[in-house]
């Protein structure tokens, strides 16, 4: 699903667009589009990485504040 | 009459404590190189000539009262236009940022550095809210690089990088959260210090990525980058993120030498997708170092992906508003990048800051073994400034993204880099990265030290 080459970039652009009210004009469509196909090229690196459930994120929140 | 301009700042501060020239003589100096080439460099979009001055007069002054004069005393230096300076716009490279309120305040680090003495110039061009490799900006125009004006400086600390690569500040400051400090400093041939996340207090600038924003400085000389780590160094409550910095100064042990260090170069990633020139460098800077050893980061090319994704979602996050409100005030390359990735799911954002810790924890195993890793620090030295295209390893890439393709999966777990230039016989310089566990920036500067004191790398000023 997440593969550029089977995601219409185009038409997630305009669904995305018109869901979030973000402003896709016809002078701004091809380079959104063509930087939403690298992301979806890049994401299958980070997608396609098995990690165990209990992966713990980057960033750890501290109840105390400051670093955890 | 010497010019000052042409000095590395450990030098001028030296001769401003020992009389040998005022701290208004050396500022005046810089504002005189200013006026006179900044119309072409672009490096500077706000220049505090009479601040400077004052300042210069106080130093001056301190030392005809017999006062001990601190580290940097009457050093010239200038900011990246996201640092906050008290009476500025924070422009932040943007056209949308000129309708806030002139800062009220100084940045911390900006204080940090007044505080040892330095002399605040003014504030430097940047690519549009730090989302840049270039130095390319549609509303103040694109930085030039010193060394040749049809070429870019590389971004998105452009101005930092220029101003330092043609004396017209011994010390500048930048950010750095994919590579803007790093690729900069390669591009322009200088000494650059990305410090470990959370080293140097980001209070008073303006973000980019929360979660990758490091602040650093470039320069001409490593004792430079040096004493303008040790005076801005320390924590910052108003900085969340930032611990304090290394242990120690890392000035004391600058000329301890290579003894002792264990040095190895990047292997995988890392020797792919550049020009041979960039190889050709950490080949040169390996020898003289001895590191005959190659380590591999694990996963490097997932990490890069990783850190793309985590910028284009939290990027999008911050301008969210600005883009649906003002979208044709954005520079367009920085603009279409900030709408696409306000489109991207939720899901990605998680796994790639999870996919973050797995890749720390495997990095942080290299550094049991080695004490430094050496990598390019782009992959090819400074493209021409309109260049929207490269070709590397037989692939036709865009030039914006793809300048920080070596910068990327360090900054992305925080580690220390100094990079340093390498000169070929002819042409443009490129940077080499020297990685240092985190904390550890005293090791990687030790290196660097000595490497220029074997002249393998230096920067020099451009006239």
């Amino acid at each position: 699903m997440n593969d550029a080459t089977e995601v219409d970039v185009k038409a997630y652009a305009d669904t995305m667009a018109k869901a979030l009210g973000l402003p896709l004009t016809a002078e701004y469509a091809p380079q959104v589009e063509a930087n939403l196909a690298v992301a979806f090229r890049l994401v299958q690196l980070v997608l396609d990485f098995p990690l165990p459930d209990e992966a713990e994120p980057a960033p750890v929140f501290a109840a105390h504040g400051g670093e955890a | 009459m010497k010019d000052w301009t042409q000095e590395p700042a450990h030098t001028i501060a030296e001769a401003v404590r020992s009389g040998q020239v005022t701290a208004r003589l050396v500022a005046e100096q810089h504002l005189a190189a200013i006026a006179r080439r900044n119309d072409l460099l672009n490096a500077y979009t706000d220049i505090t000539a009479s601040r400077a001055l004052a300042r210069a007069d106080a130093i001056d002054a301190a030392r005809a009262q017999g006062q001990p004069l601190p580290p940097l005393a009457g050093v010239p230096f200038a900011v990246k236009n996201l640092f906050d300076v008290d009476g500025l716009v924070t422009r932040a490279g943007s056209k949308i940022n000129r309708d806030h309120a002139p800062s009220q305040q100084d940045a911390t680090l900006v204080t940090r550095m007044e505080a040892a003495g330095a002399v605040l110039l003014g504030a430097l061009n940047m690519g549009e809210y730090a989302y840049d490799f270039t130095g390319r900006n549609a509303h103040d125009g694109n930085s030039l690089n010193p060394h040749d004006t049809a070429r870019m400086t590389g971004g998105s600390s452009g101005g930092s990088g220029g101003a330092a690569a043609a004396g017209l500040a011994a010390i500048t400051l930048g950010s750095d959260t994919n590579g803007s400090i790093r690729v900069p400093a390669s591009l322009c041939g200088l000494f650059g210090l990305k410090p470990s996340y959370g080293g140097l207090s980001r209070a008073g600038t303006f973000p980019f990525i929360a979660s990758l924003d490091h602040v650093g400085p470039l320069a001409r000389s490593v004792k430079d980058l040096a004493l303008a780590y040790d005076a801005m160094r320390g924590a910052d409550p108003l900085d969340p993120v930032c611990t304090g910095g290394t242990a120690a100064p890392v000035t004391p042990a600058l000329d301890t030498g290579i003894k002792g260090l264990r040095i190895a170069r990047a292997g995988g990633y890392f020797t792919r997708m550049g020009e041979a020139q960039a190889f050709a460098a950490v080949d040169l800077v390996a020898r003289a170092l001895g590191a005959e050893r190659s380590v591999e980061f694990p996963e490097a090319h997932r990490a890069r992906a990783a850190a793309f994704i985590i910028t284009m979602i939290e990027g999008s996050a911050l301008h969210r508003d600005r883009i649906r409100a003002r979208p044709a005030d954005f520079d367009p390359e920085v603009r279409d990048r900030l709408i696409a990735g306000a489109m991207l799911p939720g899901d990605w954002y998680v796994k790639a800051q999870k996919f973050r810790r797995w890749f720390q924890a495997e990095a942080l195993k290299l550094f049991s073994q080695t004490d430094l890793i050496l990598a390019p620090a782009t992959p090819t030295s400074a493209p021409l400034v309109d260049q929207q295209t490269f070709v590397l390893d037989g692939q036709t890439l865009p030039v914006r993204p793809n300048l920080g393709i070596f910068t990327q999966p360090i900054s992305f777990i925080g580690l220390p880099v100094v990079t340093v230039p390498v000169w070929p016989e002819q042409g443009m310089p490129i940077g080499v990265q020297i990685i240092a566990a985190p904390g550890k920036e005293a090791l990687a500067l030790r290196a660097a030290h000595w490497l220029e004191s074997q002249r393998i790398v230096h920067a020099k000023p451009a006239s």
